[in-house]
């Protein structure tokens, strides 16, 4: 029976996890999350991951969601190949170092980008004053530098000559802001070069085909109903302008 | 050889580390890396952790950051029971799904408080307005009801009946609001009885060890010598306010 996965490929963790079960050809069924839309709210949805956030999955009765704990238990229960999570204890720490330090790390700046650049100013018409622009993206040119001196360094991948998990989730936040119009590549040839690897390694056309939402969505939120959207107004600006 | 442990108790994630360590007598040797006094910028523990955060670890060559990643590499090293981080996929997960969301859930919130209420008043003679500070226990409230309803429930611990590593890692953010003088178990009866369970499990002596300096903060911050950390001041008013 094939796992369902829960998604909205505008979410940069449901991008990561969508990759990494189709490069292993994991038995997925993929079920759509709009959250532009509310889907998250449903009574259904709220079975699947009492939190509301994407992506969740479903593997028979057992449901769960975030996005390393989900790679995490895809890849011991699919075996996927060794370097992906791997068995070695200093190997395996390595990733899960990486995955402890991005939800602050980089996640948290880059998602910024979004609100700051797209959904603030088109979908709400709220302005976003320059100094809290400035302020992001300097968080988010600090963060990048952290992955390339402190993660990358020389090696190829993260934790080595071999794409892990880690590459997985570190590529998906970087691409976010850069789907904004942020050219997070601009001056960074080793970031640049690591982000062609990984493209490689998972292969181009899944790449392409999990960022095809999120590199539209200059043009999609402009066709956003934000009436809809409406609720959630007051609680982001309050978030990304405070 | 004992593993070298880089910890300043102040800290949340060096707490957990070191319970975890000590409960399950792991040989460690803590080094103390003193925050207030700026000793993660020290040569000497950059090449430790060059993110220049702690908790960090050294086992013989091997150096790494990051407690999540600590204590799960530590659970398979020193191959303590299986309750901590189980070998069951699902109940792994479980583990895992607490470990991922908590950084953003509520660990943010939590440390917010503790320099809302003490380090800007006290060391750096900052007013906080009050409507930054009703944001900050609103959010700190969201996030122990979602620690409530959605990660217990009616289960003993996090995970079900027994502790693990989630337990751990939940306990010490929620003790440090309260330890800056935030009543969280105030109508609150499960999470403080889920608090006393975990005291329990651990071993009240190791939690209230583990908890000394935290506890002490009200009165220490009144010792620090704020111009020492001056330089921080503007960043630290920048992310908290």
């Amino acid at each position: 029976m094939a796992v369902q996965l829960f998604l909205d490929m505008m979410s940069q963790p449901c991008r990561s996890v969508y990759m990494f079960a189709k490069k292993n050809n994991i038995p997925v069924e993929v079920k759509t999350v709009s959250l532009m839309n509310g889907e998250q709210y449903s009574e259904e949805f709220g079975k699947i991951n009492p939190i509301r956030k994407v992506p969740a999955l479903k593997d028979g009765d057992f449901c769960m969601g975030d996005s390393v704990a989900m790679m995490q238990y895809m890849a011991e229960k699919f075996k996927t190949p060794d370097h992906w999570y791997p068995a070695d204890l200093q190997k395996r720490a390595r990733v899960n170092e990486y995955l402890g330090w991005q939800p602050t790390g980089i996640r948290m700046h880059g998602s910024k980008m979004l609100y700051l650049k797209l959904s603030l100013p088109i979908v709400f018409k709220v302005e976003v004053p320059e100094e809290k622009m400035k302020d992001a993206l300097e968080n988010l040119d600090s963060s990048l530098k952290v992955i390339e001196d402190t993660f990358l360094q020389d090696k190829p991948f993260i934790i080595g000559d071999q794409i892990s998990i880690a590459d997985l989730v570190a590529v998906v936040e970087v691409m976010q802001p850069f789907a904004v119009g942020v050219d997070v590549f601009k001056d960074r040839p080793r970031l640049r070069a690591w982000k062609d690897r990984v493209v490689q390694a998972v292969g181009k056309e899944l790449f392409d085909e999990a960022h095809k939402s999120i590199m539209g969505a200059k043009e999609a939120v402009k066709l956003i109903d934000s009436s809809k959207l409406e609720p959630v107004k007051a609680k982001m600006v309050k978030i990304m302008l405070s």
